[in-house]
């Protein structure tokens, strides 16, 4: 059963791929944006699905780092410099956002 | 030439870095191995992916802002697992079912009790 699911899980990867990276007709930096848009996919799941409010908070935190990366992709692609002055905010914001949730979890207030 | 090569190089090793560590974060069955798993692999994802894109565009406005970036990152996201780690433990959020040794929790015992004798 688990040897199975594994199976599946990577078979249908394998196709995603392929159809990304070989049926798929656009530059080569739009394909690999699309791996990263497929990445924020699952830490979606994640934020929705998670059991305990902690997966929550450190999904968040990652999507914010993921979010780095695609709009540095997309600069790259555009070739125009403001993205990066979007992805350094929204850095900074995501981890005021990590702290400010964290204490949250533990129970402080934010004045503490 | 080669230096588009190597920067691409450094893109595709942060976009597989990255996804391996989102995988963790989807697969892994505790909460602090996901922390471990995703916060490592997504940094060094990122920040390899931000260097690859620092190589093509060179020392221009666009690579400082880029560098800058990869400074941020360092700095900031030790920081936020550690909080948010602790705030798990704290909030008593349990580990997964394999876990063998909660050895900051005995820590936590041990200085309660201590603090109880000192007064």
């Amino acid at each position: 059963m688990r040897v199975a699911r594994w199976l599946a899980g990577a078979v249908a990867l394998g196709i995603l791929a392929y159809l990304n990276f070989f049926v798929f007709r656009a530059p080569l930096l739009v394909k690999l944006i699309n791996v990263s848009l497929f990445s924020a996919l699952f830490v979606l799941y994640r934020v929705i699905r998670g059991p305990s409010p902690a997966d929550r908070i450190i999904a968040v935190d990652i999507l914010g780092v993921l979010s780095i990366g695609i709009l540095a992709l997309l600069g790259l692609h555009y070739d125009q410099g403001f993205f990066m002055d979007i992805a350094l905010i929204w850095a900074l914001l995501s981890f005021v956002a990590s702290l400010a949730f964290a204490k949250i979890l533990e129970g402080r207030r934010l004045d503490d | 030439m080669i230096r588009h090569s190597v920067g691409m190089a450094f893109i595709w090793l942060g976009i597989v870095f990255d996804f391996l560590g989102v995988l963790g974060l989807l697969r892994l069955p505790d909460v602090y191995n996901r922390l471990q798993a995703a916060t490592k692999c997504v940094t060094f994802g990122s920040a390899g992916l931000l260097f690859g894109v620092f190589i093509l565009k060179g020392f221009t406005s666009f690579g400082f802002k880029v560098l800058l970036g990869i400074a941020f990152i360092f700095l900031t996201s030790p920081i936020a697992a550690h909080a948010i780690a602790r705030a798990a433990h704290r909030s008593r959020i349990p580990l997964c079912g394999e876990s063998v040794v909660d050895l900051y929790e005995a820590d936590h015992e041990i200085d309660k009790e201590g603090g109880d004798d000192a007064a």
